[in-house]
């Protein structure tokens, strides 16, 4: 047995300063927003038989195209460059197209994406009332479920704690991005949005599964066993499952993340980052936040 | 089920057989239903156009819409493009078409013919007071069955003359009675080309227009009127481009995944729960089988994003099962007989099961409503696949457990 819910200021002190990390990051590097969300275009070709360095390509979109804010990368293995850079009309992509193959005669499109600002805007607004939505609902839903374990503590408090580790999970993998975004230039796309919001369904389940714990040792209990006792051992008995039914999806999300298509990468590390810390909330955060939110908090 | 778990287990896999023969790529079921996928998957192109509906009364938007999705429909079609998925979505004053073409590789051509599809407009002419103003009716280019270049009998010159449906027929009948010796203008592209005025009802559902053509012009706009006209301008605003090849690399990317990641799921709930890891195991295959059959038999179009989320719903399907067996040992532990540790196992993890599994529900149901086709995708197979994985970890698991553990003192679990 082990006495987690004693070593309660330890996993918050953690918690508190990867998050703080995590909304510092955000502020000040924001987050890098691809094509899809802030309007602009994605270019993915590749030029097969000519050794081109990273140089080249960037030098002919410049001066050449003069495509002015082109950034350049490349995935060296086959020999394909992606290109980001502001949107523009069906006409120029094909004039750049015809320029590229006079210069290269190999070259083939791979990729192509324009959107312009105001659809990106739209996805934008849409996924933030997504993200909020996501949030309420399930606590609200938490709260609902466990209505009937209402003493010590009621169950708005589930919710509560719920709604708390929820924005724990979804804040650490974010500030990754924010991070990765600044130092790798890693984007979000609609993917990355919707890897957070499918971290805050799947983070859930483990606190779900703890609570539920909590709700049939009270059930059971209650009166009998001070109430900080009754949430370590819950965390305790049902440490196995918290682990294995997590542990199944790292499985599957190791295996995406190294066989798996490229474009699926970071949508597959966002993830990972969130499920894993998803464990950790839920044995370390959730259940002795409960303990911090009972009015018996003295035992 | 509790008397014949034989009888119902046997049904369970006699049904996962056939929807494995169903969904598997290259077998018989490909000739009963071809697979849908995406165009991430196949390579194609997705187009986004902005409808400009500035114009429009509100009452008329939806059939605007409408009648724009059935001309730009037909001109696609007219391309020689197999299966376009032509769709549109509203949103307030915002409409949106969305122009999915798959595997062809002359999409800027593509592109440029929709782009030509002439708008044509009628408008009336109100001239009281000293200034000309023009007044937008219903009567567009998508209510023209036909045009043809005919010519003027006392001046030669080139004309073009229409045809309009049946409630074209109707309007144009109401709109000319209405400006009997008032002109009526024809705006095409937003240009004025001509405003004749009307001498009479016109009931017989043709229009002649005048506009000073010459045979080029007019034979192009007959071109353009025959392949269809817009209702409205539109305004293409974001596309997107994936290449055959670039597609193809994916799937078989994502197919290996998740054939790996399947394995390793297996093996760990067999090397973990040993007897019962075995049955999890054979539950996930009947529910990757079961779920593949769900996707295939609804038509859902397997994106790549919504084939990560069903391969994502592998990882958690057996979550259920983790919880049963738990609980089993520890109900074992208890002293309890094994049959009855099975059904307390199974009746007393199902309040976390569909606490949990629920709110991965709600995640999808709003993705679902609050996103565009991609993401979707996504939401609709996250969603399909935890409901099935709820009745392939509780049903099919307790089959199996019930038909094969009995209670006798050898069989360990």
């Amino acid at each position: 047995m082990f006495n987690i819910v004693g070593h309660k200021k330890i996993w918050f002190t953690l918690s508190i300063i990867l998050v703080g990390i995590a909304v510092v990051a955000i502020a000040t590097f924001g987050f890098q927003e691809s094509a899809e969300l802030k309007g602009g275009t994605l270019w993915e070709f590749k030029i097969p038989g000519q050794a081109l360095s990273l140089a080249d390509v960037q030098n002919e979109l410049t001066n050449n195209l003069h495509i002015t804010d082109a950034q350049v990368s490349a995935d060296a293995g086959n020999q394909s460059f992606l290109v980001i850079f502001g949107s523009i009309s069906e006409s120029v992509h094909q004039q750049y197209v015809n320029e590229l193959t006079t210069e290269w005669p190999s070259f083939q499109e791979l990729s192509f994406q324009s959107i312009s600002p105001s659809v990106g805007a739209n996805l934008r607004n849409n996924s933030i009332i997504a993200i909020l939505l996501v949030l309420v609902g399930i606590s609200l839903y938490i709260a609902f479920a466990f209505r009937k374990a209402s003493r010590p503590i009621s169950s708005w408090k589930y919710g509560w704690v719920t709604l708390l580790t929820l924005f724990h999970d979804v804040a650490i993998p974010a500030g990754m991005l924010a991070i990765l975004g600044h130092f790798a230039n890693v984007q979000i796309n609609s993917d990355i949005i919707v890897a957070l919001l499918v971290v805050m369904g799947f983070s859930v389940h483990d606190t779900i599964v703890v609570f539920d714990r909590i709700r049939e040792n009270l059930l059971n209990h209650r009166g009998k066993v001070p109430f900080a006792t009754i949430i370590n051992d819950s965390v305790n008995q049902t440490l196995a499952r918290s682990i294995n039914t997590s542990l199944t999806l790292i499985l599957v999300l190791l295996s995406l993340y190294f066989v798996g298509p490229a474009d699926l990468r970071y949508f597959v590390l966002t993830l990972l980052v969130g499920v894993t810390t998803g464990i950790y909330s839920s044995i370390f955060i959730a259940s002795p936040a409960l303990v911090l939110v009972s009015p018996t908090e003295n035992v | 089920m509790r008397r014949h778990p034989g009888l119902f287990l046997s049904l369970i896999v006699v049904l996962a057989i056939i929807a494995g023969i169903f969904v598997y790529p290259k077998g018989a079921g490909e000739k009963v239903e071809p697979w849908k996928l995406g165009l991430d998957l196949v390579g194609g192109s997705h187009l986004v156009y902005q409808i400009d509906l500035s114009n429009v009364s509100s009452t008329d938007q939806a059939s605007v819409v409408q009648g724009l999705q059935t001309v730009i429909e037909k001109r696609v079609n007219l391309f020689g493009i197999s299966e376009p998925n032509i769709y549109t979505s509203e949103n307030g004053n915002q409409a949106q078409l969305f122009v999915d073409l798959a595997g062809i590789s002359n999409v800027s051509q593509a592109i440029a013919e929709i782009g030509q599809t002439p708008l044509l407009e009628f408008e009336e002419v109100d001239t009281t007071g000293s200034s000309t103003q023009y007044v937008q009716t219903n009567l567009t280019g998508q209510y023209i069955t036909g045009a043809q270049l005919t010519f003027d009998q006392t001046t030669n010159a080139p004309q073009v003359s229409v045809s309009f449906n049946k409630d074209g027929t109707q309007i144009f009948s109401e709109m000319t009675a209405a400006n009997v010796g008032k002109p009526l203008a024809i705006f095409l592209d937003g240009q004025l080309i001509e405003a004749p005025v009307v001498q009479q009802q016109i009931t017989g559902g043709q229009a002649v227009i005048s506009g000073g053509f010459t045979v080029a012009t007019a034979q192009t706009l007959v071109q353009g009127l025959n392949a269809g006209a817009l209702p409205a301008p539109i305004n293409l605003v974001s596309q997107q481009m994936i290449s055959p090849t670039l597609g193809a690399n994916s799937l078989k990317q994502l197919i290996i995944a998740g054939i790996i990641g399947t394995l390793l799921v297996m093996l760990f709930m067999i090397f973990y729960y040993r007897l019962l890891g075995v049955f999890a195991a054979l539950a996930l295959l009947i529910y990757i089988a079961l779920t593949l059959g769900v996707f295939k038999a609804i038509a859902v179009t397997l994106s790549l994003a919504g084939l990560a989320g069903f391969v994502l719903t592998i990882g958690t399907a057996v979550d259920a099962n983790v919880l049963i067996f738990e609980r089993i040992k520890e109900e074992m532990k208890r002293g309890l007989p094994k049959s009855s540790a099975i059904e307390e196992g199974f009746r007393r993890a199902w309040p976390s099961i569909r606490d949990s599994n629920t709110s991965t529900i709600i995640t999808s149901v709003i993705l679902y409503f609050f996103t565009s086709s991609f993401v979707q995708g996504f939401a609709l197979t996250l969603g399909i696949g935890t409901i099935v994985s709820l009745f392939s970890a509780i049903t099919t698991t307790r089959l199996f457990l019930r038909f094969f553990l009995k209670d006798d003192k050898t069989t360990k679990v």
